[in-house]
């Protein structure tokens, strides 16, 4: 059936709204075939068309299953990009090898692209009075507090307060922080709030 | 005056400007984040803003690290940030949204010279359009049959929905705003009296959000 294999690939991606799956390269690949396919019957029944009017319909047919088949392979790119999109955000720029697996090799292209993009555009607020940019991904969510009291679960290092002062975030250890300073720690996960 | 001489005074003599300078960009971000569309940027306000906190900020690091005003201007000024990122954050997040639908309409305006967007935010649009647009091509429209290569982005556009209800409260006296009838032709004349609260669909009354006669609560 045409435009089949479409449908199945945006139905795969729709099971999941919130996370991103494996890039399907595999189906992307038959669906271009398909249309490849589609493409070449209907410049033969095209050709033949000249004299015989009844294929007509059949090329129309063809024609708007390709129309589909554009529409939907678009729209699975789109939506992914809305997904890679999300990740620039929560992981910043750098992604985890687990996450940077489900991507294609053009898709990451494009994320590095955006990133790129976005932190130019972050370094650009507020030049005019000597200003070195705002990090928009920071401060994420209406401030409650100065300080918080997190946990942590990997093996950071030392990190640096704005203050001066250096300690030294271990596994299992307990820290009194302020929030503007672990916001990025607590998303990558070395960091846990604890109520 | 020398900054160190004294934080409570210095914040006195600023108040007044920086109460106003925050309140305006409250009401920006309010509008923006409640508005369907994208609305005329506040850079001023912003730099502004920045400027203030920028100023705050080295005063209070002179205070002691145990005094309690640090503390409290601290809470404030991360308060402050979390407006401005949250702000341009709404607004990024409309240009990537109606990205093609933006550029076109600001193309527009900037020959008439009401640009909506900043210079950045323009040039953050279009890098975004032309990197959509590059990816679009390299994964599947070059390897589609010739006919279907191109990308139509007059289909790919979205545009925001003007014809949505929103909540707002009039700043200003405003009469005789016209609600067009989309079924029949009986448009309905209405009187915003100051400080009364509507409902009311987006469109008829984005000018006044644009310019300040209402405020989308």
């Amino acid at each position: 059936m045409f435009a089949e294999k479409v449908i199945e690939l945006l139905k795969e991606a729709e099971r999941n709204p919130d996370t991103i799956d494996p890039f399907n390269d595999e189906k992307i690949r038959q669906i271009l075939e398909e249309m490849h396919l589609l493409f070449k019957m209907n410049m033969n029944d095209a050709n033949a068309t000249n004299e015989n009017k009844s294929l007509w319909t059949t090329v129309q047919v063809r024609h708007s299953a390709l129309e589909r088949n554009k529409r939907c392979l678009l729209a699975y790119l789109y939506d992914r990009m809305k997904k890679i999109k999300t990740l620039r955000w929560e992981f910043g720029s750098v992604l985890p090898p687990d996450v940077r697996e489900l991507l294609s090799d053009e898709e990451y292209q494009w994320f590095s692209k955006y990133s790129t993009n976005l932190a130019s555009y972050m370094r650009s607020l507020g030049q005019d009075i000597g200003y070195s940019g705002i990090d928009l991904t920071e401060n994420l969510k209406p401030p409650k507090s100065l300080y918080i009291e997190v946990l942590c679960m990997a093996d950071h290092g030392k990190l640096e307060l704005e203050d001066g002062d250096v300690i030294t975030l271990k596994r299992n250890s307990r820290h009194f922080l302020p929030t503007a300073e672990c916001q990025t720690l607590i998303r990558q996960g070395v960091l846990k709030q604890i109520v | 005056m020398d900054p160190i001489d004294d934080i409570e005074l210095s914040e006195e003599e600023e108040e007044i400007t920086a109460e106003t300078v925050l309140k305006t960009l409250q009401s920006a971000w309010q509008n923006e984040r409640l508005a369907p569309e994208i609305l005329p940027h506040h850079n001023d306000m912003v730099e502004c803003m920045l400027g203030q906190i920028q100023h705050m900020e080295r005063n209070i690091n002179k205070l002691p690290k145990t005094d309690l005003r640090a503390s409290i201007h601290k809470m404030e000024l991360s308060r402050i940030k979390f407006i401005i990122c949250n702000y341009l954050r709404t607004r990024l997040n409309k240009i990537e949204k109606y990205c093609i639908h933006i550029i076109n309409e600001e193309r527009q305006r900037m020959e008439s010279g009401t640009n909506y967007l900043t210079p950045a935010e323009f040039k953050y649009a279009q890098e975004y359009l032309l990197n959509m647009e590059s990816h679009l091509k390299n994964v599947v429209l070059d390897k589609m049959p010739g006919n279907m290569q191109t990308l139509e982005l007059n289909k790919m556009a979205i545009y925001p929905n003007l014809q949505t209800h929103v909540f707002l409260k009039a700043n200003d006296t405003v009469s005789c705003v016209v609600l067009e009838d989309l079924v029949g032709d009986q448009d309905e004349e209405i009187d915003l009296e100051e400080g009364s609260q509507h409902i009311l669909q987006y469109k008829p009354v984005a000018d006044l959000v644009k310019t300040g006669k209402v405020q989308l609560v």
